[in-house]
């Protein structure tokens, strides 16, 4: 399941990609920030349409996995975070780092553009508000963007084309 | 009995996060006459109280898979309206 209720597991998370072969492990963790465009939070809280982040984030594993010799892992949390709690965690294996990092950067990158994740914030004066730092993404523009984000970088291998958004 | 003219369809519509907010729902169920797009649907719900607030283009997926606007809807699809991402 790459969605959870619970604190993440980063330890477990590191362990399922490692192996003896790839010795080069990269992670990334998203934790919750005290402050949102100058406005002090105080914490946040995650909802999500659960079957499709379960679809989609599959879908961004196997496109990483078919794209870079690499294992990955993620997961996110939903539910009530307080500041520091870790909202998501990815962890890329493989053999030499730079394969590690692209897909890493990778994950995390699609998983912003085409994850269904809302997370509401709550300011110290008392104010709550839906976040929509995706904004750019939404409708047909988002969607292009999604489109570009997994093609345009051409020192990358060619993606395995299991992309999101149909042409 | 002869069928004379094309079965109405029926999509289950999910609203999430804002958009739920906005119309006060987070699930309806729609018909069309066939053929109906996504786009259909969206008009629909901008014709229900507070769907005047929904973007021109909304993010949209039909069975988990996201979707353009003109995507074509068949009888039992899910539609999912998303406001924009916030993830990670």
């Amino acid at each position: 399941m790459y969605l959870t209720e619970e604190p993440l597991d980063i330890t477990a998370l590191l362990a399922s990609v490692q192996s003896a072969e790839r010795g080069g492990v990269a992670c990334f963790l998203g934790t919750v920030r005290n402050h949102h465009q100058g406005r002090e939070v105080v914490r946040l809280e995650y909802s999500a349409y659960a079957p499709m982040v379960e679809v989609e984030c599959a879908r961004i594993v196997a496109e990483s996995q078919a794209r870079w010799d690499v294992k990955v892992a993620l997961q996110h949390r939903i539910g009530r975070l307080e500041i520091g709690d870790a909202a998501v965690a990815v962890a890329a294996a493989s053999a030499h780092r730079d394969e590690a990092f692209l897909a890493c950067r990778h994950v995390i990158e699609e998983l912003k553009l085409r994850v269904p994740i809302w997370k509401r914030e709550y300011y110290a004066d008392g104010t709550v508000e839906w976040v929509e730092a995706g904004k750019r993404v939404s409708g047909e523009e988002g969607k292009q963007e999604a489109v570009s984000a997994g093609a345009s970088d051409s020192s990358r291998r060619p993606a395995a084309r299991i992309h999101a958004v149909p042409e | 009995m002869p069928v004379t003219a094309p079965f109405p369809i029926t999509v289950r519509v999910l609203l999430f996060a804002s958009y739920a907010d906005t119309l006060g729902f987070d699930s309806v169920e729609l018909s069309f006459d066939p053929p109906a797009t996504v786009g259909d649907a969206l008009d629909r719900l901008r014709s229900l109280p507070g769907g005047e607030r929904l973007p021109p283009k909304p993010l949209c997926a039909v069975n988990l898979t996201h979707v353009r606007s003109g995507t074509l809807l068949s009888g039992g699809d899910e539609l999912a309206i998303l406001p924009p991402l916030a993830g990670g």
